[in-house]
């Protein structure tokens, strides 16, 4: 019992971890209809602009997690301009192969810059709480947390601002939305932004739990993916369903799996969702 | 320098067939495998662990061939009768899978450590140099075979029958093809021909480990088969050679620059591969050779 119980508790955090750049992956998705391999980068790139804040200038987290959402951001949104936005015309497909072009380009100039070396932040140690059996990292807790303040902001944003009204518009039928004078090119490099920020917040939020190097975004790559997939593409409210499902799938599922399989449930979980429900929890059609 | 470029033909030629396979699904029926480097490997493993046991190399291949389009079949299984995108997350998270069943079934593949000692086909008759030319003849053979096989499927009905569902499954689906039967179908025989490529590549190397089936790979491929020119074999095969000889002169050219540590100089060659395919996404799409689209015949309406 106090297996499952620790089980689900550490699924409920790692899944809201996982929620963040989930968010920023399907928000993408949603307005601009392609699959953004370059977030992993984007997450990348916002864990080491963290990392440079937090232990080279000594910012505590909280101002190092809004560098990093700016950064990754910018980033973002200059990439998008500048290597995606006019193969739109060429399909979903040509957009998706260069972004893992743009993916591949982004994490080796962090590589060029910083090395392959693995970097952790400068946090003050603390120790686990003790529940009777269950554990709990005060870390964890704080970086829970902003993960929850963090998409709390964000539907805010989505759900009451006429920009984010704007966005959903969109996102739903972009026809109708500039029918109504939503101009969408504008909306799309926000949007991406957005995306690309929280990607980047996201690389931040599980990096501080452990360590972090050019590789961490494309490791989480896969569940960010699955997150998404298991709420549905393109619907943000499923994004975070998803991200909380696979977390604790993933727990649970390492009560019998070795933990090098991780990734694997992941791609487990795609699998199973995509044969019997493809649109996912709350997702639109698939086909 | 013989042995260099003896060596650096043939690794083009197994590429040329990773090229090959990309082609066939992505030209034809318009879906992309970005497991491409899983599929490598899945070949590369099962003719090892086939001719580990005792079978003859031949049987590798068949092996390789068989194992490749059955997997093909199990993961795309689900996502073929759903949009694109679907296809192109659920590819990318096998290659990763297959990765991590390689690093961690140690009774099967051995682990980290990879499988050392694979037969090299009549090594031991020919020499060293004799095996390295012998070799080379035989991928170039397979290349140029299934080469001419997918070039002889474009010109077929069937292959008039993919490029159909590629441009708009609708209306493929209308005039009467089974989309589902031409997309399961290609995915297979792709996959297969990826195997093929493993296989080949196996037997050369006499190693296989995880670490050869980077997820780069598949990149170098589409950027092979983008640059050669999507929808026609030639341009695939051309790809692939074009594709190696760059990757060749960068390893080179960032040599020559000075004061670089050794991840710096891999960094910036990676680079070089991904601004390689932004750059011909954005300039040209069609690639070096461009799809000839025959004219459409004579409607016996008109001749009649």
């Amino acid at each position: 019992m106090t297996i499952l119980l620790q089980a689900l508790i550490n699924g409920v955090m790692a899944g809201t971890l996982i929620a963040v750049p989930a968010i920023g992956f399907t928000a993408i998705f949603a307005v601009l209809r392609y699959p953004n391999f370059a977030i992993a980068s984007y997450a990348t790139i916002g864990a080491f602009a963290a990392w440079w804040a937090n232990a080279i200038l000594g910012l505590p987290v909280i101002p190092a997690l809004a560098i990093a959402f700016v950064i990754a951001g910018a980033v973002g949104a200059v990439a998008e301009e500048v290597a995606l936005s006019r193969l739109r015309g060429a399909g979903a497909l040509a957009v998706a192969i260069a972004s893992i072009a743009l993916n591949l380009v982004l994490e080796n100039v962090v590589r060029f810059c910083f090395g392959n070396d693995m970097k952790g932040y400068d946090l003050p140690l603390m120790r686990d709480w003790r529940f009777g059996e269950l554990r709990i990292g005060p870390q964890q807790l704080q970086s829970l947390g902003l993960a929850v303040a963090i998409m709390a902001a964000m539907f805010c944003f989505l759900f009451y601002t006429r920009f984010g009204k704007a966005t959903r518009a969109v996102a739903d039928n972009p026809d109708l939305a500039r029918l109504k004078g939503i101009d969408p090119a504008r909306i799309a490099i926000v949007t991406v932004f957005l995306g690309a920020g929280l990607s980047g917040v996201g690389g931040v939020l599980i990096g501080l739990d452990t360590s972090i190097d050019p590789l961490t975004g494309y490791r989480v790559l896969l569940s960010v993916f699955a997150a998404a997939v298991l709420g549905g593409l393109g619907s943000i409210p499923g994004a975070v369903v998803g991200a909380l499902a696979l977390g604790i799938g993933e727990e649970l599922a390492l009560i019998v799996v070795p933990a090098t399989y991780r990734t694997a449930v992941g791609f487990a979980a795609i699998l199973i969702m995509l044969t019997f429900r493809p649109r996912g929890i709350l997702g639109e059609r698939a086909t | 320098m013989l042995s260099y470029m003896v060596f650096t033909l043939t690794i083009c030629g197994v590429y040329a067939l990773l090229a090959l396979s990309l082609n066939l699904i992505w030209g034809g029926v318009g879906l992309v495998n970005l497991g491409l480097a899983g599929f490598f490997a899945v070949g590369a493993y099962a003719s090892a662990i086939a001719t580990g046991a005792g079978a003859p190399v031949l049987i590798g291949f068949g092996a390789a061939l068989i194992v490749g389009a059955v997997v093909g079949l199990v993961v795309t299984f689900a996502t073929l009768r759903l949009r694109d995108d679907y296809l192109a997350i659920v590819t990318l998270g096998f290659a990763e899978v297959i990765r991590l069943i390689a690093l961690n079934e140690r009774w099967l593949t051995k682990g980290s450590d990879g499988i050392s000692g694979i037969r090299a086909p009549l090594k031991a008759e020919l020499g060293l140099q004799g095996f390295s030319l012998f070799y080379l003849a035989l991928v170039s053979l397979i290349v140029f075979l299934v080469w001419l096989l997918l070039r002889r499927l474009d010109a077929s009905p069937y292959g008039r029958a993919m490029k159909a569902i590629r441009e708009d499954q609708q209306l493929a689906a209308f005039a009467g093809k089974q989309v589902l039967r031409f997309k399961w179908q290609a995915f297979a025989l792709s996959a297969a021909i990826a195997a093929l490529a493993g296989a080949l590549y196996a037997h050369f190397q006499s190693y296989v480990s995880p670490d050869h089936f980077q997820p780069l790979i598949t990149i170098y491929i589409f950027l092979a088969v983008t640059a050669g020119g999507v929808g026609r074999p030639s341009g695939a095969v051309l790809g692939a050679y074009a594709v190696v000889i760059f990757l060749e002169a960068t390893r080179f050219a960032t040599e020559l620059m000075p004061g670089l540590q050794p991840v710096q100089l891999a960094a910036l060659r990676e680079i070089l591969v991904g601004l390689a395919l932004i750059l011909v996404l954005h300039l040209r799409p069609q690639g070096l050779l461009p799809e000839r689209i025959p004219k459409a015949p004579p409607s016996p309406s008109v001749s009649s």
